[in-house]
């Protein structure tokens, strides 16, 4: 049964940003993956990247590094 | 079928591009509009699409491109977008009706002004004239690439630099030259560039777009489902999905990234070089047959493979007609959907054959189809005679002289 856990929580400003995060995270191996955007953080549409809270510090490198284009930065006790 | 109709549509596509199409059908969910993997994959491939288009034409961000149904949408959008009461706007008589009738509808419904450069007989334009167009409340120029009835291209660069002097953004339809030529915006010094994708880029039809440069800002113009904050009352003016309302054509724009992929590693330069040389080949076949008249083609600095002619006084849709269905030749006849074009070429009545090749065409085909032209060409110049043997479109409203001369 899943347990919720503090995961690190990406928002874009639109889907091509969130694209372009799957994209550099296909090919740079950045931890996570795509999920739609937590009603905690914006109701309504829209894709977000979620990660596990230990693997924060690489995927915001990551982020840094590969200049993905972001909204906000949130950690959120999610299943 | 001998098809010289790659002005209209590309025919003969790279085999990756059908293939692309055919996995993205059984595989893609809507882009954006999901989290799982059939979404995943649809969106991703939208993005590399982007990615790749971006890079095709100079653009910074690939979320500066946005994605459309064809060019003529996509100019709909700009030139509706960006021209508005008490503007005035400039192009030239070479542009399409994918431009002039957004243009009109300015003019006529939103009390937008509008100068048109004329074209002279053999295609060409006045630089100079083009420069005293410009009124303090210029704001829009839009500009035809390439025409689409001749193949001409137009010093763009230069034109783009004026209008930026003047303070007036560029709209460039690359609706010919995307693909056949390099167009990179930024070279060009254009705002916005538009593109279609099944013509020079080898895709679908039912793709298109526009790269939109950082600077320049188009409101929405069709509204709707975006994928994101979908409370909002306006559709979000976040681009791309600004210029993106409804679901995309994941599926064609899957096949466009197959078709700018095989461009970019086959190379445009070495494409365009094998087109060209497939052009003057027809083209220098088709001067030398008698009564043969050619249009444009050196006008400007470049050209598409395009050859544009007529045989004699004949209609040309009797010619393309003839050719069509006598040797299987694909060819277009008529307005082209550029009137102001033909009125300046002299051919508004006559229209004229457009012979439109791609680096897919061979040599062989271009002799098949000198061959076609020199049969056609005797017919309606039979040795025996001064006149016309197929009636011209004005003279003659019946089918059977056509079908009598057709059979000789």
């Amino acid at each position: 049964m899943r347990q919720k856990s503090k995961k690190l929580v990406i928002t874009f400003d639109s889907t091509a940003d969130a694209m372009a995060m799957e994209c550099s995270a296909q090919s740079n191996g950045i931890p996570g993956r795509i999920i739609p955007v937590p009603s905690e953080i914006s109701a309504g549409c829209g894709m977000s990247w979620c990660a596990d809270e230990c693997d924060a510090p690489r995927v915001l490198s990551d982020v840094e590094n590969h200049a993905i284009a972001y909204l906000g930065i949130h950690y959120l006790m999610m299943y | 079928m001998i098809y010289f109709d790659n002005a209209a549509t590309t025919l003969m596509k790279p085999p990756s591009v059908p293939q692309a199409v055919a996995q993205a059908i059984t595989s893609f969910g809507g882009v954006g509009r999901g989290a799982h993997q059939a979404s995943i994959a649809a969106g991703t491939t939208v993005y590399r699409a982007r990615d790749a288009i971006a890079s095709l034409f100079g653009c910074t961000d690939p979320r500066r491109v946005a994605f459309s149904v064809n060019a003529t949408a996509s100019l709909n959008a700009a030139i509706r977008g960006m021209l508005h009461s008490g503007d005035h706007a400039i192009t030239t008589a070479a542009s399409h009706n994918s431009v002039l009738r957004p243009l009109y509808y300015q003019v006529d419904h939103q009390g937008a002004e509008l100068s048109v450069l004329p074209v002279a007989r053999d295609a060409s334009i006045d630089y100079d004239a083009y420069v005293r167009l410009f009124q303090p409340n210029t704001r829009l120029v839009v500009l035809t690439h390439a025409s689409n009835v001749t193949g001409d291209v137009y010093d763009v660069a230069r034109m783009a630099r004026v209008a930026h002097e003047h303070g007036a953004c560029v709209v460039l339809d690359c609706a010919q030259t995307a693909g056949s030529i390099s167009v990179d915006m930024n070279k060009l010094g254009v705002d916005v560039a538009v593109f279609t994708g099944h013509k020079g880029l080898f895709g679908p039809q039912g793709t298109g777009g526009m790269c939109v440069s950082e600077h320049t800002t188009i409101p929405p113009f069709i509204v709707g489902g975006s994928g994101i904050r979908s409370y909002d009352r306006a559709h979000p003016p976040v681009m791309p999905e600004a210029l993106e309302a409804g679901t995309l054509n994941a599926h064609g724009i899957a096949g466009l990234l197959a078709g700018v992929e095989y461009l970019q590693q086959t190379g445009i330069e070495t494409l365009h070089e094998r087109t060209l040389a497939l052009t003057q080949r027809l083209e220098v076949g088709a001067a030398s047959i008698n009564g043969i008249k050619l249009y444009g083609g050196h006008a400007g600095h470049d050209r598409c493979g395009i050859v544009a002619l007529n045989v004699g006084d004949c209609d040309s849709a009797r010619v393309s007609d003839m050719l069509s269905n006598d040797y299987d030749i694909a060819t277009r006849a008529g307005a082209h959907c550029a009137p102001l074009m033909h009125q300046a070429l002299g051919t508004e009545h006559q229209g004229l054959v457009r012979m439109s090749l791609s680096s897919f065409n061979t040599e062989q085909e271009v002799d098949v189809a000198l061959n076609a032209l020199e049969d056609i060409a005797h017919i309606v110049f039979p040795p025996s005679a001064n006149q016309c043997a197929v009636p011209t479109k004005a003279a003659d409203n019946q089918s059977a002289p056509f079908a009598e001369a057709a059979n000789n």
